[in-house]
């Protein structure tokens, strides 16, 4: 018999805030994390924008020969599980006595990788790599320091689908859970925010160059968009069954009560219409929900010209009849990338706890194929009880989540 | 680099890259224990030596540094 999945716990670390509380705040009054990065500048980036994520001090709370493992996302992966831990009430008492498991979106260790090699070829030496470089480096870093600090015992996995990634992990997590394989799962996405880890991104011209305009720069739907900004941090949530919750008295926010995905077959970095439209598709048919019974879209659109177009595009195909709202969160994030699956889930849980949609910030006019879209500009209060997250990647990969709270 | 300026830079380094009181870097203290290194972070302090003097410890070598007065007769002797 298939279980029902509840949410019981979030944590956050973003450039909206490191408490729930915070990011709420954020979210409410339309705050842009962006900022200039004169770092960037200097070190010959096309595009110096980016998000300002603090990065937290680990010292006090982990001991040194279990920090080196850890890379920046690995930092910010640990706080926001604290959080989320602790918001679902959830110890680590029980967790010693219960098998818990773990999926993170992760898609890259840049900097770790980097540094590592470049001690290894100035000493010609792998001893200069140091103790801790291996572990940092490899994809999987989160799910592997996480696992071992809360001492998890069940699924130890990353899902690496490009910025699909931490959807994919709350995916896959809602699966196993949904079929009894794993009762109560940790799962989220994490994505490193130093300049290396997006050199190439930016060298791909794909990022917003309205310098003279931090707070701007990520507009999406806005007919004047001009390309992301790269943000980071981390974000988690913790998933189980309805009975295993209850019988622990966890509190019971909200349940997934659908997951979609697709692939579009088609070019890397291009994305189409057919592909996000499958995706969500499969997601309504999945939960067998009407798109009538959506009541917010948290879009992906990360304020590139063609891919917002072409997610306006299919969801149009869908909710055509139905001026459903639409925001994209990255008009105050930027592009949280593998973490923004779980970042956008969580911002999309606090408006819905907190009864607004927060408005997409620097929508000020669609272009002839963003207008099919009903684009929240300015947070307005409403209550509503279901919403639908995409999250889509290079390589097309698509997913898509469907949430119903809980009261 | 004299022998007291050896001592020195060695215990401030691993004071903080190990973040062990310094106070304990007695001569004859075994190295090891007082940093609490297992088999990964005895890597890092060759590392550590390794970037700040140039100086690579062969796994032979690094048998024979037990304590604080070994270690810094090592660096001393290998200076390049």
């Amino acid at each position: 018999m298939e279980k029902r999945v509840v949410i019981t716990g979030m944590g956050i670390w973003s450039c909206l805030g490191k408490t729930l509380e915070e990011v709420r705040e954020s979210l409410y009054t339309g705050k842009s994390g962006i900022t200039f990065s004169q770092e960037r500048k200097e070190a010959g980036f096309r595009s110096a924008l980016c998000a300002h994520i603090e990065r937290p001090d680990l010292k006090p709370l982990i001991p040194r020969n279990q920090r080196q493992f850890m890379p920046e996302e690995a930092q910010y992966a640990y706080m926001a599980t604290r959080t989320a831990l602790e918001h679902a009430r959830l110890d680590q008492d029980y967790i010693n006595q219960h098998e818990v498991g773990i999926i993170y979106g992760n898609d890259s260790a840049a900097e770790a990788t980097m540094d590592a090699l470049d001690k290894f070829r100035e000493f010609r030496d792998t001893a200069a790599c140091g103790s801790g470089a291996i572990f940092q480096s490899m994809n999987s870093t989160v799910t592997m320091n996480l696992a071992c600090l809360f001492r998890l015992r069940g699924i130890n996995l990353t899902a690496s689908g490009a910025c699909a990634s931490g959807s994919h992990a709350i995916g896959l997590s809602y699966l196993l859970i949904r079929n009894g394989l794993q009762d109560c799962m940790i799962c989220g996405g994490a994505q490193e925010a130093n300049p290396y880890s997006v050199a190439a991104f930016d060298g791909i011209q794909s990022f917003s160059i309205r310098e003279d305009e931090p707070t701007k720069a990520s507009r999406p739907f806005d007919r004047n968009r001009d390309g992301l900004v790269p943000g980071g941090g981390a974000a988690t949530i913790i998933i189980e069954s309805y009975e295993h919750a209850i019988k622990r008295g966890a509190p019971i926010l909200a349940e997934i009560v659908s997951w979609g995905f697709s692939g579009n077959g088609d070019h890397i970095s291009t994305p189409n219409i057919a592909g996000p439209t499958r995706s969500l598709e499969s997601c309504l048919k999945n939960g067998n929900i009407t798109p009538q019974q959506i009541e917010y879209i948290n879009a992906h659109a990360t304020s590139t010209r063609i891919g917002d177009s072409r997610e306006a595009q299919a969801i149009a195909q869908l909710f055509s009849d139905y001026k459903i709202p639409v925001t994209s969160t990255k008009s105050q994030t930027g592009h949280e990338m593998w973490m923004a699956g779980a970042s956008e889930l969580i911002y999309s849980m606090l408006m819905m706890k907190n009864n607004f949609i927060a408005g997409n910030i620097n929508f000020e006019h669609p272009d002839e194929e963003t207008a099919c879209l009903n684009v929240i500009p300015e947070t307005y209060e409403t209550h509503f009880d279901m919403f639908l997250s995409n999250s889509f990647g290079f390589g097309g990969t698509n997913s898509t989540l469907i949430i119903k709270n809980i009261s | 680099m004299t022998r007291n300026d050896i001592v020195e830079q060695v215990n401030s380094l691993l004071a903080e890259e190990f973040e062990v009181d310094a106070t304990l870097f007695t001569p004859e203290a075994n190295v090891r224990d007082t940093l609490s290194l297992d088999s990964l972070s005895l890597v890092d302090l060759v590392a550590i030596i390794q970037y700040t003097y140039k100086i690579k410890i062969p796994v032979t070598d690094l048998k024979t540094i037990q304590t604080f007065t070994n270690l810094y007769d090592y660096i001393e002797t290998h200076l390049p």
